[in-house]
């Protein structure tokens, strides 16, 4: 293991020309913060893009500067890792409506006000093409792979259907090619959740000091739960009250889930912008890649020359194994060589970001198959 | 490392370059020989999620899949061999597992283990119990072979279906042996087919 430290500063790119959007609109002066850890070499055929979840961001494997905790994803990036930074350029950049450090709803306008709910509703596919511009500028005109969990996956789904030779490989982690009606309504209580708060102030709240943080807390508790398996939450907590002998024939958090997940709300508001997570959950809801392609999700990919993996866990009820399957029969009928295994592990949909062995050897097979 | 006979037989007449799809693919050992031996566009299918891991940790492109459901989505004529290697046994449908196989290849190459060979025959015969075999080691009531079928079921089976056997092989122990009462002294049968 390398002991130097393997992370470039944070970097960001402002883009030269307006970025254009599926809504019809587009904006103008779009700053897309990323990050990229090991080298691209003379080829500049070793970069691989990953691609990150709906609260997640570019700090893949450094600290988050505002928590202090370790990257997201440290245990699968770094040298030596499934994703081996020794061997590959890894470059990850935080998606366009986000809030740490790609222009969002919480940067400033052109008007020098802070564009709150009059920020362009954006999609998926907008992201990616904010993705690809970067790519341009890094001189990267085909990476390795792409590599998403989630949203992320979402992401490396969009960018291979719509920028066929801009990659060789796409791992699809965690992911569907479609939010389904249960999806979107999860991310409606969390939208609702926002909306209702006072402090949202139809999402003008940014003078005040204080944002929706409540409404905020409760649309990520709604999330969490979904991230999370039945079995886990029974595991980790079961019925057991928290710091306390009896119940209280009360309202305050008797159960030690309950307080876990107004903590999880909490510390979530610390960190994230309640317009952008309004924004980013539009934008998967938004997401079905058969539908951009004529209802047909195998036409979504004809023509490509890529190679596809495709993961699902077990205990994922966000995005069931049936979503990934579904997309890997599409891969495999438009003649595509594709993988797809569903991996066993206990976290749900969390999994892919948790220890699962099993995970990283695929991960690694996968990318390191050469060709 | 040296491949199942069967396995063996398989590889040994598969043209190189040829793309071809495993159907019950195992850990990929078959494939692997395929892609490094003889360059061949190699994908497989299998069902057990931690086979199918393994195949990809290995580099190949393995989809996890039931053949009696998964096979449906694969594209007509778009493998030059479609292989079933000790599988078709194991499917609820083997007569429509085969349809498929010789939609999506040119050509199929399917092994399964003869039930009708003499140590089977007499085990039968002398105990009046199901048979546990080298090749067949799991009691009735566990096996995953719920098809059982013999060199001569399975003859009579693509001659109605109008299905031409182009070759054939067959194994006794680890060595072939030769078609002459294959259907007695072969504990293994190799079949390449096609339209």
């Amino acid at each position: 293991m390398a002991t130097s430290p393997i992370i470039d500063a944070s970097k960001a790119l402002t883009l030269p020309e307006p970025l254009p959007l599926d809504s019809g609109r587009s904006l103008d002066g779009v700053r897309i913060a990323y990050e990229s850890y090991g080298t691209l070499n003379a080829a500049r055929d070793n970069a691989i893009l990953v691609t990150h979840a709906l609260t997640g961001d570019h700090h893949l494997v450094s600290p988050h500067p505002k928590t202090g905790k370790p990257g997201w994803w440290v245990r699968m990036v770094g040298p030596g890792k499934p994703i081996d930074t020794n061997r590959f350029f890894v470059v990850c950049a935080n998606v366009l409506g986000s809030c740490m450090g790609t222009t969002g709803p919480a940067s400033i306008a052109p008007d020098g006000k802070p564009w709150g709910m009059r920020f362009p509703v954006i999609t998926i596919r907008d992201m990616v093409r904010g993705h690809v511009t970067l790519l341009d500028s890094l001189g990267i005109q085909t990476l390795h792979a792409v590599v998403g969990g989630s949203m992320g996956g979402m992401q490396a789904l969009s960018l291979a259907a719509n920028f066929k030779d801009r990659a060789k490989a796409f791992l699809v982690i965690a992911s569907t090619a479609r939010h389904s009606a249960q999806n979107i309504a999860f991310h409606e209580v969390g939208r609702q959740a926002i909306m209702a708060d006072p402090a949202w102030r139809e999402g003008d709240y940014y003078s005040y000091g204080k944002g929706p943080e409540k409404g905020l807390s409760v649309a990520r508790m709604a999330a969490h739960i979904t991230y999370l398996s039945e079995a886990g939450l029974t595991e980790k907590f079961g019925r057991r009250l928290q710091d306390r002998a009896e119940k209280t024939f009360g309202f305050d958090a008797d159960f030690q889930v309950e307080s876990y997940l107004r903590y999880q709300g909490l510390s979530f508001t610390d960190r994230f912008d309640a317009n952008a997570y309004l924004y980013i959950t539009r934008a998967m809801d938004y997401f079905d890649l058969a539908e951009e392609h004529g209802g047909m999700l195998a036409n979504a990919f004809a023509g490509s020359r890529a190679r596809f993996c495709l993961v699902s866990f077990d205990t994922d009820w966000l995005y069931p194994t049936a979503e990934s399957r579904n997309v890997a029969h599409a891969l495999t009928a438009a003649g595509l060589p594709v993988s797809f295994v569903e991996l066993s592990a206990p976290f749900g949909h969390d999994s892919f970001l948790l220890d699962v062995p099993a995970l990283d050897r695929v991960v690694a097979g996968f990318l390191g198959e050469a060709r | 490392m040296t491949l199942r006979p069967d396995l063996a037989v398989i590889a040994d007449n598969v043209a190189s370059g040829a793309r071809i799809l495993d159907v019950g693919c195992g850990d990929g050992a078959l494939l692997a020989a395929l892609r490094d031996q003889k360059g061949c566009d190699a994908r497989g299918m299998e069902i057990d999620a931690a086979n199918v891991a393994e195949c990809v940790a290995r580099g190949l492109s393995v989809i996890q899949g039931d053949a009696d459901k998964d096979l449906a989505f694969f594209p007509e004529a778009s493998v030059d061999y479609a292989i079933l290697s000790q599988t078709l046994q194991t499917t609820m449908r083997p007569d429509q597992v085969l349809e498929q196989l010789l939609r999506i290849g040119r050509r199929a190459f399917v092994s399964f283990p003869n039930f009708a060979h003499w140590k089977v025959r007499t085990s039968l015969l002398w105990t009046g119990r199901m048979p546990v075999t080298r090749l067949l080691p799991v009691a009735w009531y566990e096996t995953p072979n719920i098809h059982h079928a013999t060199v001569n079921d399975f003859r009579d089976m693509v001659k109605a279906r109008g299905i031409k056997v182009e070759q054939a092989w067959f194994l006794r122990g680890d060595r072939q042996c030769s078609a002459a009462a294959a259907s007695f002294r072969a504990e293994h049968a190799v079949f390449l087919l096609s339209r």
